[in-house]
């Protein structure tokens, strides 16, 4: 089964959106889903660092840095490495379903600006057990997710 | 029983390494978080703390843990690669993967049961070679460079009783294994002492109005159109203009892929299959290992029935650099 496309008119509409309000929106729902799992990674040499995650389908732009204390919204749209795919694509990588080289070799992910950067992230969040980051989420999350992968991977 | 067609898997993280387990590997090679190994990238391979739990849970299920020391010691830091082969001997690592005769005779001294295998960078393609570092060194494997036709193979294999490891699937490399320039003549850092080929700090991906540019060390080295498969950042699979004419001078981004060769490799004794991409992610090393334990248990049990799954070759096709794959030197008529 794949993981269904973003519905048009929902993407026309999140494309309205101002980045600003959307990273804001982003990065509260990364620390409260995704941080527990993460903060015990060595973000040293990643602190301050700028991340864009640009969601083409929906031209949606997502501005925010990492510090030990979790992801922080920026506001003023500069951008040390820039990572551009769906967001099937970027849901797919997340659920480790795609394989991000195989995503690159096929032009459907990007990376822009700082490459050794992008690499590091990218091998960071590798090393991460999906079971484990899923058993870090609220209550009924890491469930969601590890179904969502399931159904996914048959 | 000698051992005949062991898949080995690549494994750059933890998660890599279990995928790999669960899948079927019969062994996994891995390297450590510095150059002491062949895929020096930021954020890859593993930590004391990884490679323990790694070990625990391979050796849990019966597979083998290599750990691949395939670069070659500078004299500043040669200390780090002593201490790197002292940490597999002492930690419970299988086999270390070396390319550098001064490893060997280190690790032969200090860690006498600790098993040798010679790497593809030691560039060994004649049974001479392979055999110097068997009396030499005791190396009781040698990964063959992707450079010999499968008849060249079976002259090696038939002169030597060390056993003998092919590459089975991955991203091949121009033919001059462990002893290529290119990168470092472009970026300044050369593969067995940096640890890497195209290291990323050097390499730049830019949309432009023309397409996708690839640069390396500021060189523009391929220009992708949208509807253009890419291939990696390195100088050997770029397009250049030569003599007026634009196209891929060195070779074209594609995959090795030798499964409909198992049969043959069977037949000549091969010790193992080596599956290439430690730089790749879980999903990639459960997506190949799966497909190659099903190619490889098919080859055990019939030989002569078999033929390879035209299922898996579309998902090894699906995975593979330009979404395309080739036999490489195993088939070819030249010598």
């Amino acid at each position: 089964m794949n993981l269904p496309n973003f519905p048009k008119p929902l993407a026309r509409l999140v494309a309205t959106l101002p980045s600003w309000p959307a990273s804001r929106a982003f990065v509260a729902a990364g620390n409260l889903v995704a941080w527990p799992s993460l903060r015990e990674l060595d973000w040293s040499h990643i602190a301050g660092r700028r991340f864009r995650v640009q969601v083409s389908d929906l031209g949606l732009n997502l501005y925010f840095s990492v510090h030990a204390n979790g992801f922080r919204a920026l506001r003023n749209g500069l951008a040390d490495v820039t990572f551009t795919a769906t967001a099937q694509d970027f849901a797919r990588l997340a659920l480790r379903l795609e394989d991000p080289d195989t995503l690159f070799f096929n032009r459907r992910l990007l990376i822009e600006g700082d490459t050794d950067l992008g690499l590091m992230v990218k091998n960071m969040l590798d090393a991460v057990e999906l079971e484990t980051a899923a058993a870090g989420m609220p209550v009924g999350m890491g469930r969601v997710v590890m179904k969502l992968r399931q159904l996914a991977l048959h | 029983m000698p051992a005949l067609l062991e898949l080995i898997c690549p494994a750059g993280s933890l998660p890599a390494l279990k995928a790999a387990v669960d899948n079927g590997a019969d062994g996994v090679y891995l390297g450590l978080k510095d150059n002491t190994n062949a895929r020096n990238f930021s954020g890859l391979n593993f930590d004391a703390k990884s490679l323990a739990e790694g070990i625990r849970y391979a050796h849990g299920k019966k597979v083998k843990v290599l750990m691949a020391l395939n670069t070659y010691p500078q004299p500043a830091t040669l200390a780090r690669w002593h201490q790197a082969v002292d940490t597999a001997a002492t930690s419970g690592i299988d086999a270390i993967i070396l390319a550098d005769p001064g490893l060997m005779a280190y690790a032969r001294k200090n860690h006498p049961n600790l098993r040798l295998h010679l790497s593809v960078q030691g560039s060994a393609t004649s049974y001479e070679a392979v055999n110097f570092y068997r009396e030499r060194f005791g190396i009781q494997r040698a990964v063959l460079p992707r450079v010999l036709s499968l008849p060249q193979v079976e002259n090696v294999v038939k002169h030597t009783d060390v056993e003998i490891e092919l590459f089975g699937f991955g991203g091949l490399c121009v033919m001059v294994e462990g002893r290529c320039l290119l990168s470092s003549y472009a970026c300044g850092d050369s593969p067995n002492t940096f640890g890497a080929c195209s290291p990323g700090h050097a390499v730049r991906w830019q949309q432009t109005p023309k397409g996708m540019e690839t640069r390396l060390n500021g060189v523009l080295i391929d220009r992708y159109a949208d509807n253009e498969k890419a291939g990696y950042p390195t100088l050997c699979k770029g397009r250049f203009d030569v003599q007026g004419e634009t196209y891929y001078a060195l070779e074209e981004p594609t995959s090795l892929n030798s499964m409909e060769m198992l049969p043959e490799m069977a037949r000549l004794g091969i010790a193992a299959i080596k599956i290439e991409g430690r730089q790749r992610s879980p999903a990639y090393v459960a997506q190949v290992t799966q497909v190659w334990r099903a190619a490889i248990d098919a080859v055990k049990k019939d030989q002569a029935a078999f033929k390879p799954n035209p299922a898996w070759m579309a998902q090894l096709n699906k995975v593979s650099e330009g979404s395309m794959h080739t036999l490489g030197a195993y088939y070819r008529p030249w010598k």
